[in-house]
């Protein structure tokens, strides 16, 4: 219980948290660099993917190295992460397709179908 | 019997998937805490009943593995092609674009994982969905061939869901009759 994790293990879970944070930030440009709202509607995705995977991995490797059992938990960040950015990401897609359509804007017209 | 242990069960999967995610957020495995994962599996799915229309019937575990599987790879590999693409300052400019893809599956809980496997793979976002179902449109980060991409979408995420959901293959004769 409670014992140091070795040097091999510390460098393992110091590059996933580099990893992480690099793509957090390449997410972050990414918002702030892109010219349009669809475009900027991608780079965040960055940040609720890979980058939690890559946090939720050190945090299992870290916190089982010093712990006495396998640290699961922060796995289910990940999971529920993945259930719920694509909530809020495909609304604020619909409502910006909506404002763009009825301002008459260069967007596809809703989709047409025979029934 | 079987119909009150359907009362009492609504929703198998949702009781097994409960129980597990309350012993993993558990520190320590007691019995006390296995009562409290049973209890509360067994209750939530009752109370939510009312609030899920359709029910969810799953088949084909190993197709669901390696969906699975198939998504975290692509979850990567999109990562790392957006990021590039960001960081990108020269060469050729990115080409976005809203896409509309036919859809063969009409199941309510199949089209709702579509959606989520669809936006949370980095490049590709799910905009909006026809009313009869029968078309998505996504807006795609950085577009090479429109057609392979198509083909790949519905290869990769749609024929498996519908074998998964509806118990058929993406291109075959509807077998679930609703």
């Amino acid at each position: 219980m409670n014992a140091a994790p070795s040097l091999v293990m510390e460098t393992i879970v110091g590059l996933l948290v580099i990893a992480s944070g690099i793509l957090s930030f390449v997410g972050a440009i990414g918002l702030l660099r892109l010219p349009t709202f669809f475009q900027r509607m991608h780079p965040p995705a960055l940040a609720s993917t890979l980058a939690t995977w890559a946090a939720a991995l050190a945090t299992i490797a870290y916190f089982s190295a010093i712990g006495s059992r396998l640290a699961l938990y922060p796995w289910l960040i990940v999971v529920l992460a993945a259930i719920t950015a694509p909530i809020t990401t495909s609304l604020l897609a619909r409502a910006a397709l909506f404002r763009v359509r009825a301002a008459g804007g260069d967007a596809p017209p809703p989709i047409v179908t025979e029934s | 019997m079987k119909a009150a242990l359907r009362r009492l069960l609504p929703a198998p999967l949702l009781t097994v998937a409960l129980a597990l995610l309350w012993l993993v957020l558990e520190p320590s495995f007691t019995g006390a805490n296995v009562a409290l994962a049973v209890l509360l599996a067994i209750v939530v799915p009752i109370v939510v009943a009312p609030l899920r229309p359709t029910p969810v019937r799953i088949r084909r575990p190993w197709t669901i593995a390696r969906l699975v599987l198939a998504v975290g790879h692509d979850v990567v590999m999109s990562n790392i092609g957006v990021a590039v693409a960001i960081m990108r300052t020269g060469g050729r400019p990115l080409r976005p674009a809203f896409v509309s893809i036919p859809l063969a599956i009409r199941d309510p809980n199949a089209l709702a994982a579509l959606a989520m496997i669809t936006t949370v793979v980095p490049g590709t976002v799910w905009c909006e969905l026809a009313r009869d179902a029968s078309a998505v449109r996504l807006h795609v980060f950085d577009l090479d061939d429109e057609a392979a991409f198509v083909a790949d979408y519905k290869s990769r995420y749609e024929g498996p869901l519908a074998e998964i959901f509806e118990g058929r293959g993406a291109h075959g004769a509807r077998r679930a009759v609703r």
